[in-house]
């Protein structure tokens, strides 16, 4: 078959036909507060910062910028409601998070709209993953507060007070959920920091707990950008720092902490391997590994940014992969058609832009399909760079964008060694048709998280993390539990 | 006249052999009584990047074995324990413990490791989960080892402290480079005989002595080493392990105030501790 031929059938001869979402429904305030001790308040710092839509630059609202002073007050707030908070019968406290969950299932279509408009991302994937995730970890994690005896054998818990968690901007409320839910199911307290380009979602979840008669002071949400999260680290009065973002930032926070008492888990940066055998259904294989690196428009920590292709297919899945990528819609996240949507934010799109100029300058081969890009906002068509090698700058750094490097392999240890040079620990793919292929190579990548014939598959039952630089700790299912208790 | 001692010659081990530091460096031990009990190597940083070379290269087999085979051999440890009581009551009591106290530190010791012996493939089956997701995919999560481990001994009880830190690491699948206690080493250098004759693959277990300020830094900041365990209350050597752990993100332990006599000293949590956790996804539907 000549692969090429698809292309024809998906571009020319079908009518592209505009399926936006619905925005009427939707309310974003032209301002908002912190949310500290239960209810919104301006900053003591008098300032605020806007967010805009990465898709047209569109101005969508102001959220507050917490100052050291407010970061304190929230801490004060989360420590004055600890004792209460984890003393309430533990089936009570599984019964607020409940209702969490069911709040963000009856406004599931609003947050998933305000989502793609604040953060870029196609509705279909807000829509269908991030916020039915969201709920669903809220779900999960209720359903433990009064079981923890249970997850620790031969050991009684108990929580370790309050918790600073600072999340990251690729998937905005479904990181806040990983974050809250299993805090708040093992009796902590919480001061959350959203990130500051998509801090909408966490300002509707914050209407949402004050609508769950949470008690005041269990969740506090204080937006801001680095200086704001630093303060939160470094405030004596934190017990338990959770960050999600890059490794570099990671670093400096396990730096900071060294000698004090704070416990710390880190979800960090990655370089996902994706391996495709041979013997891999290769149509399923290329439409994961779109799944893999075009997912979110590559904003994501487990991208699988790493192709590996066995020499033998080599040549027909790039083939096909191309193919695929000439049909790929890149437009407005609330068309329901979109593919990939904007890039998050002017300073991401700089740093996309910034790689693929090394990748290019060191003699990577770049292939990037006709796209009709908006006028206005940031994108980025999907770019993928063959003739790269181990040595490449694209090949070893997170470049957190839509850019697959494409490398071939021979033997089985050639793609191991390849795949686990590298500092980050993250996730990897395997796709084979031979079971005990997919279980030598699961054994021997060393990474947190492996899809064998899928790829960026998430659930709230299941645990993530990275190995080496990719950071500690898990978040999801029963290990996600433990980084929120201590043994009594 | 009666006849003189054979006095043996303390040595470092590294890959499973017996060198003496390459520093050519040594530091003297005295009893509490300041006479002269031996000279004891005062290894160098070369000696333990020597040692983590020996340990990467051991990762890869001993994480491999089966949980079995890593069962056996830990009771192996044990058993050639046993069997050798009386020279490490000799050399614990030598160092300053009562007699009495000496002996009860080495029964500890083998039951120690008869009780992570046990564990082998136990913990497994404690901290792995198949976890019910809400797609049609088969999804579980497993430990796996992080990979080479530091391990400062505790400064007391060098026998009991260093296995009781050590166990649980190589039960695990880690392999480990060890400073051991600077005033007590003796019995630590010594557990480094039995490690020899109980099939404990070379580089698996690697034990130095020295000086734990000149050392403890390299110990923290080593690129090639995945975690550190530290033994001790020195808060200012806790927070600079963590500032140099942070530079290729060590996986940090540290063990304040344990008193390693008491049941609570052991636990499956302590395998926990040098574990990662790999979670594999599957699609169901065909």
């Amino acid at each position: 078959m000549d692969v090429t031929d698809n292309q024809d059938v998906f571009t020319s001869s079908w009518e592209y036909a505009e399926a936006p979402e619905s925005q009427d429904h939707i309310q974003i305030e032209k301002r908002y507060g912190l949310f500290i001790d239960g209810k919104f308040e301006e900053p003591l710092s008098k300032k605020y910062f806007q967010t805009a839509n990465p898709a047209n630059d569109k101005l969508l609202s102001e959220v507050a910028e917490a100052s050291e002073a407010d970061v304190d007050k929230a801490v004060k707030a989360a420590r004055n409601a600890f004792k209460k908070w984890s003393g309430l019968p533990a089936k009570e406290r599984g019964k607020y998070i409940f209702r969490i969950a069911r709040l963000i299932q009856e406004r599931a279509r609003e947050l998933a709209v305000i989502e793609s408009l604040d953060g870029g991302k196609p509705i279909r994937e807000s829509r269908d993953i991030d916020i039915p995730l969201a709920a669903n970890h809220f779900f999960y994690y209720a359903g433990w507060a009064d079981k923890l005896d249970y997850a620790f054998p031969g050991r009684k818990v108990k929580p370790l007070g309050v918790a600073g968690q600072i999340i990251p901007w690729n998937f905005p409320l479904l990181m806040a959920a990983w974050k809250l839910a299993p805090a708040l199911a093992t009796g902590n307290t919480v001061v959350l920091k959203p990130a500051e380009t998509t801090p909408l979602t966490a300002m509707k979840l914050a209407e949402i707990i004050r609508d769950s008669e949470l008690p005041p002071g269990v969740v506090n949400i204080v937006t801001g950008a680095g200086e704001t999260g630093a303060s939160l680290v470094r405030h004596p009065d934190i017990d338990k720092i959770a960050f999600t973002g890059s490794t570099a930032v990671g670093k400096f926070i396990q730096k900071a902490i060294s000698g004090t008492s704070k416990k710390l888990t880190l979800e960090l940066g990655g370089k996902g391997a994706n391996i495709i055998f041979e013997d891999a259904a290769l149509d399923q294989a290329v439409e994961g590994i779109v799944d893999a690196i075009f997912f979110n428009q590559g904003h994501v920590c487990c991208a699988g940014s790493r192709l590996f292709v066995q020499e033998s297919v080599a040549d027909l899945v790039i083939a096909k992969l191309k193919s695929r990528l000439n049909s790929l819609f890149v437009g407005n996240p609330l068309d329901k058609n979109t593919d990939i949507g904007a890039i998050n934010s002017k300073k991401q799109l700089e740093t996309i832009k910034k790689y693929i100029d090394i990748g290019k300058s060191e003699g990577g081969q770049v292939y990037q399909p006709e796209c009709n890009l908006p006028e206005h906002g940031n994108w980025c068509p999907p770019t993928l760079f063959l003739n790269v090698s181990q040595s490449h700058r694209i090949v070893q750094e997170e470049i957190f964008g839509p850019v697959l490097t494409v490398q071939t392999f021979r033997t089985i240890d050639e793609v191991i060694e390849k795949a686990n040079n590298s500092p980050y620990g993250l996730s990897a793919g395997v796709w084979t048709d031979k079971g005990s292929k997919i279980f030598h190579l699961t054994k021997k990548l060393k990474a947190g998280v492996i899809w064998a014939n899928t790829y960026n598959k998430f659930d709230a039952t299941s645990p993530f993390g990275g190995y080496k630089e990719s950071g500690f700790g898990r978040e999801g299912g029963l290990h996600g539990l433990k980084p929120y208790i201590k043994f009594e | 006249m009666s006849r003189l001692n054979v006095n043996k010659t303390y040595k470092i081990f590294i890959g499973g052999k017996f060198p003496r530091t390459e520093s050519g460096r040594y530091y003297s031990l005295k009893d509490k009584k300041d006479n002269f009990l031996a000279n004891m190597c005062l290894s160098s940083r070369k000696d333990f990047r020597n040692a983590v070379v020996a340990a990467r290269k051991a990762f890869e087999p001993w994480s491999a074995a089966t949980a079995l085979n890593r069962g056996q051999i830990l009771y192996r440890l044990a058993e050639m324990l046993e069997g050798r009581k009386d020279q490490f009551t000799a050399e614990i009591h030598a160092m300053g413990s009562s007699e009495a106290r000496a002996r009860k530190e080495v029964e500890a010791s083998i039951d120690r490791l008869v009780y992570y012996a046990g564990w082998s493939d136990k913990y497994q089956q404690i901290f792995s989960a198949v976890n019910p997701v809400a797609t049609p995919h088969f999804n579980f999560s497993a430990p796996e080892p992080t990979g080479v481990v530091s391990i400062i001994a505790p400064e007391e009880h060098g026998l009991l402290g260093l296995i009781s830190a050590l166990a649980p690491v190589i039960v695990g699948g880690n392999t480990a480079v060890l400073l051991a206690s600077e005033s007590q080493p003796l019995s630590s250098i010594s557990f480094a005989e039995i490690v020899h004759t109980s099939d404990v693959p070379a580089g698996v277990v690697n034990i130095l002595t020295g000086s734990k300020t000149e050392l403890l830094d390299h110990m923290a900041s080593h690129m090639d080493v995945n975690a550190i365990i530290y033994c001790g209350n020195e808060d200012k050597e806790i927070q600079m392990i963590g500032e140099l752990a942070s530079e290729n993100m060590k996986r940090t332990v540290f063990y304040r105030k344990t008193d390693w006599f008491t049941e609570t000293a052991q636990s499956p949590y302590f395998i926990n501790k040098t574990q990662e956790i790999k979670t594999t996804w599957h699609p169901v539907k065909i």
